[in-house]
């Protein structure tokens, strides 16, 4: 009895841990981006990589795209899908993936 | 697997009985920990979804099944009929997946026993699931159009599931004679690929104004309107005037029958005998889903739009082509950005957590010739049951677009397809 006791302490213990540190998932809208823009360094396309970008700069170029100042193909019409607050967490989640 | 069952529950049972506060966190590990989902279908949401939960979660166990060792992907498939592509680039394998630690089984799902929470495969392996994804992509209905079945399709293809079936209409076409009569056939909505057949029309309109230039396409349609019509329509008057003909519903497009012997589509307002016969027959969700429980009577599978778990069973999610996605078109983008989706939701699941809304993106290129591109994109977030269109976003390209921007989608539809199937297989 002692020893299942002492085992369902562990368990609780690793129970917690995984709690703590869910499943860490992109925040609404991420993952749909390497559609096109490409994860890996090596897919030869035309298209930016955000994998790493800093924040500010995805931020500003969702925005232009959106506002219409910054001329696009089908940047312009997904931009307008997302809010300041969406576009900005997008934009951190990719500045902080790494290779 | 059962004598894992037993122990969970027997260690359930214990931790209950030891203290209050491990009911509410003992789902997570007991799943968490020995998660196992089964993948059906290894297409661009099949595999997508595969790859991305074993990214989430490396603990789960991914099972993909799949029949075939190569895949064929259908986006740029319309650039092999037209004899611009080889079809070895739309050829892929599952080496990667692998890597990733996913077990692929080439061996052919038949049924799935939703009771037991089990996908049976055609050598009668059983294979257990706590969450089964099925992204079997489409059937023809062989039963929808009178004349045509498996053998018709040899003389008349279809060529909508990409391998010897793009081959044969590519074929076909080379070996016409110039001043031939090209017919394709449209059908109703809802099918894999809304833009698709009329950018097969252009592609092979393109071959037929660079190689047989006396020939004639002409599109029999079970619609009256279609995807990127405006666009479509003003870029045949440009590059193909007197070369493609448009027949919809009201002018009475609709194929009633087909005639594989005198390779002949009836229509109600009269019939064409065709030199080369592209029929692209009426489509539902691939059989793997009416065995599941899964397909409603329209054929298709509806979901809960933010989980893509099946509305009529539980623990199945369906993806891709297969679903009722509201919104969304049927297209490899769809399936790739609900394959993500789904993934995320599943691990969240697995994890005892409450999944996430998604938003999910589409962008579909379709080439009218090879340097001239055109698009539709979408956002979609959950609303009233169903993905629907997020208001003020996505809608097609520009009409009167200088041709530069033309140039700039079609390579841009270049390399959205290099990046897709990079993610996916790469």
């Amino acid at each position: 009895m002692k020893r299942i006791d002492c085992l369902v302490a562990l368990v609780i213990l690793c129970v917690s841990t995984s709690a703590a540190s869910a499943v860490d998932v992109p925040p609404a809208g991420a993952a749909a981006c390497s559609g096109c823009h490409p994860v890996s360094r090596w897919a030869g396309t035309p298209f930016t990589r955000l994998v790493g970008r800093p924040a500010a700069d995805i931020v500003t170029a969702m925005q232009d795209f959106r506002g219409g100042q910054r001329p696009g193909t089908v940047m312009d019409r997904i931009a307008k899908g997302f809010t300041d607050d969406e576009i900005k967490a997008i934009a951190a989640w990719y500045a902080k993936q790494k290779d | 697997m059962t004598q894992r069952h037993v122990n969970r529950r027997d260690f359930l049972k214990r931790t209950a009985a030891s203290a209050a506060a491990v009911t509410i966190a003992a789902p997570a590990i007991a799943q968490n920990a020995g998660g196992r989902v089964v993948v059906v279908g290894g297409g661009f949401a099949g595999a997508t979804c595969a790859r991305t939960l074993k990214r989430l979660d490396p603990r789960t166990s991914v099972t993909l099944i799949e029949a075939s060792q190569t895949f064929t992907a259908c986006p740029f498939s319309n650039n092999v009929i037209a004899g611009l592509r080889d079809l070895k680039a739309q050829q892929f394998d599952y080496k990667k997946l692998d890597a990733d630690k996913i077990v692929v089984t080439f061996v052919p799902a038949m049924q799935v026993d939703a009771g037991a929470r089990a996908v049976i495969l055609n050598n009668g392996a059983k294979l257990p699931y706590d969450r089964l994804v099925l992204a079997p992509g489409i059937d023809i209905r062989w039963d929808g159009l009178p004349g045509y079945n498996e053998a018709a399709a040899e003389r008349m293809p279809h060529a909508w599931r990409a391998g010897e079936q793009t081959l044969l209409l590519r074929k076909q076409l080379e070996s016409m004679n110039d001043g031939g009569l090209v017919v394709i056939s449209s059908p109703a909505n809802p099918f894999r690929c809304p833009p698709g057949p009329y950018e097969r029309a252009s592609l092979i309109a393109h071959y037929l104004k660079t190689r047989k230039p006396k020939s004639k396409l002409i599109i029999l349609d079970a619609k009256d309107a279609f995807s990127k019509q405006g666009l479509f329509l003003a870029a045949w008057k440009e590059l193909y005037p007197e070369l493609i003909e448009w027949v919809p519903l009201s002018k009475g497009g609709r194929v009633t029958a087909v005639d594989p012997q005198t390779n002949t589509l009836t229509t109600e307002f009269g019939s064409h005998r065709a030199a080369v016969a592209n029929v692209i027959p009426p489509q539902r969700a691939a059989r793997i889903a009416e065995t599941a429980g899964v397909a409603d009577k329209t054929g298709w599978c509806p979901i809960d739009p933010v989980t893509f778990e099946s509305k009529l069973q539980q623990n199945i999610h369906v993806i891709g082509d297969a679903c009722i996605a509201g919104g969304m078109p049927k297209s490899a983008f769809a399936a790739n950005s609900q394959a993500k989706g789904c993934a995320a939701a599943i691990a969240k699941l697995l994890a005892g957590e409450k999944p996430e809304e998604p938003r999910l993106i589409n962008t579909c290129y379709s080439l009218v010739a090879p340097d001239y591109g055109i698009s539709v994109a979408g956002v979609y977030e959950p609303r009233g049951g169903v993905l629907a269109d997020v208001k003020g976003a996505g809608g097609v390209s520009p009409a009167n677009a200088p041709r530069s921007a033309r140039e700039l989608e079609a390579n841009f539809a270049n390399g959205w397809f290099k990046a897709i199937t990079e993610e996916v297989f790469g």
